[in-house]
């Protein structure tokens, strides 16, 4: 069984001292270390941005890809090796911004890949504009004069494009954090667990002690069942979406389970020569 | 050599008769190049099918039509000026009308009431068949039995209708015209051959040659690769995934390369544009993917339906800084089941994006090809420098350099799941180990890298083809679906007593300088033949050195595929020229 340290590496971090993202990665490893998976089995997606820096910063296999399409790269990776534990991370504007396509089609395809959004409702290493998440009125230095566009509900979006795990996270709430990642790595098919990883350097709104003051945690409501799509989708427009915990989870089949002829042995695993008989079989399909 | 046209409106079946005539020509043992005229849209609107017969083989269109099927007026109008003394059969329903100006006997037949008589209007295609081939002075038998086995599934009703509609339009043309039974196809040669598309073969070598994941979306004209590899994946394990668009589709193939699987996108101009930031990634991260560019008219939508080689310079350039590409251009449909199979060899052996360039008559239009060059799916795989899990544990815990410098610039490649092997594949600069690195020193080292290792495929590959004296007056020099046009050219030129040679390009980069100027090195004039406004090709050629005075240009870019007819005028051109220097 691998160890914290050894989904560590020696890498001196980028982020700002305070960064959310800190939180999102130390619940990342020890989710990592839950699930018992070795470090080299493990394959990390990551997009641009200050999220997209994770890659750097653990010791597994990782893809670091053009702004925006985690998803696609994540698809291809997994179905090369299905024996992967697949994980994709970006911030809000990689997900919701760019990669707002990849990520609606990503959920309706349903490839056990787990996403984990890391969302500061901010643009950071472009030093500070504004994002699809982010709040009407929020001033930015693209938006001087405050927001003027609704901001997107990634959850309730997630939960009516057909995703079959929605979850949401705070970086500052650790065991909490780690549970949700670990049960999305688990969840057989897509699973979604935005993150709340504040931005201290250019968002002085939505900060730490806001949200601790705003975040309704259900796992203390013992009424929230996360199996019912009209409920979890009422409760997150109650709620402005401002809750952690699973919110939606469903069972059934992935997109590997149903893909004709797709085998259980990965595809990197498989002999790429081809017999006679399955050649003559194609040809024959040419006349 | 005989070339049959048959016109009509778009989706009223044009396509499924010329089909029927090529598949049963080609297997009573003659060569056929089939292609048509179609537009972007489902019905209606003109289109036409035209398939060249011939006992040699015959790989490009011509100019003049022999026998003119027209189904409506608008056929006639369209076509008839291409016959020259030839015979052109009308549908009587339509009450035909053929201009003064044009030089053909008009053949009236009632194509459509008779298909009605014999149970449907829609059968008045096989009508056609029927009477085409009493045209060509050909036995119907091959053609009803073709006919009657392809409507098999939907009863025996229709089969036999439909064999009758065959025998009927053939009984008709021979009992009333056969003092117009005249033309003459000659022997052909019996062999066992197949009538494919450069989609078809493009698709069967990427099979053959490993490729198990393929991420595209529809675009015209490529669509068909993707088609036929949802038909044949399920049967190896492999996986087509329809993605969002090409934004995406190239990532996922890229995604697949990184874990180890060999992986594809196809696509056409629109689609190449919306790839382009990612085929960087994969340069940089060093990841192997391939490419297919079926060129087509651009820019922007362009004319999707039309043939073009308009993305040349964008395939070498496109994409923001100076990521590498290997650029392969198959020159017939033989070629793209080799640059097929090969492109997964590159990719993985350079750990480099490899694009193959085809355009659209190559990727649509059918041809005789010979079965053995597809016969076996014994082809060579070579992964390149992946590392094994032993090597991996017996370098230890420390971190694996996978961006190591090596003598020809290519690192060792471990994949995800060998132990020790984890690294960081980015499209940022790097070190190394993979890590983010903006060092000056370690930018240029690592850009030298990534430049100077893909020339190793020009040692390994032949980068142009020539046929002809060395020491031509004139050599023509095309790529992709012109090959075939300048073979056909070159016979007309020598007919009229011209020393010609042509030459094609395989590889556009990195491109072969050395093997073009040794092969052009005796070449009186060369003159590049290439269908696109800028002539890229011959732009690309002087950018590398491998082009100098002898050089001219001769370019097409009215979106109609080029006929050999009309390099034979161009050239002629060229020789009136060098006299007058002379």
């Amino acid at each position: 069984m691998a160890t914290l340290a050894e989904f560590k590496t020696a890498e001196k971090s980028w982020w700002c001292p305070g960064c959310g993202d800190f939180g999102v990665l130390a619940a990342l490893q020890k989710a990592l270390v839950s699930v018992g998976v070795e470090p080299e089995k493990v394959a990390i997606v990551a997009g641009i941005g200050c999220s997209g820096k994770i890659g750097n910063y653990i010791n597994s296999y990782n893809l670091h890809v053009t702004h925006g399409r985690t998803m696609p790269a994540a698809l291809g990776l997994k179905l090369a090796n299905r024996d992967l534990t697949v994980i994709a991370a970006g911030g809000d504007g990689d997900a919701y911004a760019i990669g707002m396509g990849h990520f609606m089609h990503a959920m309706r395809r349903n490839m056990d890949i787990t996403y984990i959004v890391m969302d500061n409702h901010i643009y950071g290493l472009t030093k500070g504009q504004t994002s699809p998440t982010s709040v009407e009125g929020f001033q930015t230095k693209s938006t001087p004069k405050g927001n003027i566009e609704r901001p997107v509900h990634p959850l309730m979006l997630a939960i009516s494009a057909g995703a079959t795990f929605v979850a949401q996270g705070f970086s500052s709430w650790q065991p909490q954090l780690a549970k949700l990642i670990e049960a999305g790595i688990r969840h057989r098919g897509f699973s979604l667990i935005n993150t709340i990883s504040p931005c201290v350097t250019y968002n002085k709104v939505n900060t730490y002690d806001w949200y601790k003051k705003v975040l309704k945690n259900l796992d203390e409501d013992p009424n929230y069942r996360p199996n019912d799509r009209t409920a979890a989708l009422a409760m997150l427009n109650e709620t402005d979406e401002l809750v952690t915990g699973l919110i939606y989870q469903e069972e059934g089949p992935s997109f590997e389970d149903l893909l004709p002829g797709y085998q259980k042995t990965p595809i990197v695993e498989q002999d790429l020569r081809l017999n006679q008989e399955v050649w003559d079989k194609v040809l024959a399909s040419l006349d | 050599m005989i070339a049959w046209k048959i016109g009509g409106d778009q989706g009223e079946g044009i396509d499924s008769t010329g089909d029927v005539l090529a598949t049963v020509l080609n297997r009573m043992g003659y060569y056929v190049y089939g292609y048509k005229s179609f537009s972007s849209r489902i019905k209606g609107g003109h289109t036409h099918y035209k398939v060249r017969i011939s006992t040699v083989p015959v790989a490009a269109p011509t100019l003049k039509t022999d026998i003119l099927v027209a189904l409506n007026q608008e056929t006639i109008d369209k076509n008839a000026h291409e016959l020259d003394g030839g015979l052109l059969l009308a549908d009587s329903a339509f009450e035909p009308e053929v201009a003064d100006a044009v030089k053909a006997h008009l053949l009236r037949l009632p194509l459509t009431e008779m298909a009605k008589d014999l149970g449907s209007v829609v059968m008045r295609n096989m009508v056609a068949v029927g009477a085409s081939v009493a045209l060509l002075n050909l036995p119907v038998e091959p053609f009803a039995d073709y006919v009657a086995a392809k409507f098999a599934r939907k009863g025996e009703a229709v089969m036999e209708a439909n064999r009758r509609a065959v025998k009927a339009g053939y009984d008709a043309v021979r009992e009333q015209y056969p003092h117009l039974l005249t033309f003459s196809l000659g022997k052909p040669t019996p062999g066992d051959r197949i009538v494919v598309t450069g989609n078809e073969l493009t698709a069967l070598g990427a099979l053959a040659g490993g490729c198990r994941i393929f991420c595209g979306y529809p675009i015209t004209p490529a669509s068909d690769i993707m088609e036929a590899l949802a038909k044949w994946f399920p049967l190896v394990g492999g996986a087509v995934v329809q993605m969002e668009d090409e934004l995406g589709s190239i990532v996922a193939a890229i995604g697949a390369g990184f874990a180890g699987a060999r992986a594809m996108t196809a696509t056409s101009g629109p689609g190449i544009s919306l790839m382009q930031e990612s085929i960087g990634l994969a340069s940089m991260a060093e990841i192997p993917v391939v490419i297919v560019d079926t060129q087509r008219g651009g820019p922007s939508t362009g004319m999707p339906t039309k043939q073009e080689q308009s993305d040349l310079l964008a395939l070498l350039n496109g994409g923001h800084g100076e990521g590498p590409r290997i650029v392969l251009t198959p020159g017939s449909p033989e070629e793209t089941f080799e640059d097929a199979v090969e492109a997964f060899n590159l990719a993985e052996t350079y750990q480099n994006p490899v694009i193959i360039a085809t355009d659209l008559s190559l990727a649509l239009w059918k041809q005789t090809v010979e079965r053995s060059v597809v016969q076996s799916p014994a082809v060579p795989i070579e992964r390149g420098r992946v590392v094994s899990q032993e090597e991996l544990l017996a370098m230890g815990k420390d971190v694996f350099e996978r961006y190591q410098l090596t003598a020809d610039g290519i690192s060792p490649r471990s994949l995800p799941g060998e132990k020790y092997g984890q690294y960081l594949a980015t499209g940022s600069e790097h070190s190394l180990t993979g890590k983010v690195n903006e060092d000056p020193k370690n930018r240029v080292r690592m850009m030298n890298k990534r430049l100077e290792k893909i020339q190793g495929v020009n040692r390994q590959r032949i980068g142009i083809k020539y046929e002809g004296p060395a020491d031509a007056e004139l050599v023509l020099l095309g790529i992709n679906s012109t090959v075939g046009v300048i073979r056909e050219a070159k016979a007309m030129l020598e007919a009229e007593g011209h020393r010609v040679a042509i030459a094609w390009l395989r590889t556009l980069s990195p491109f072969p300088t050395d093997q073009v100027r040794e092969a052009l090195a005796k070449a009186r004039r060369v003159m590049v033949v290439e269908q696109n406004a800028t002539h890229q090709l011959l732009t690309w050629m002087r950018a590398q050195g491998a082009a100098d005075g002898r050089f001219e240009s001769f370019v097409k870019y009215d979106g109609v595929p080029m006929a050999p007819e009309e390099v034979v005028a161009a050239a002629r051109g060229t020789f009136s020229r060098v006299e007058v220097v002379r």
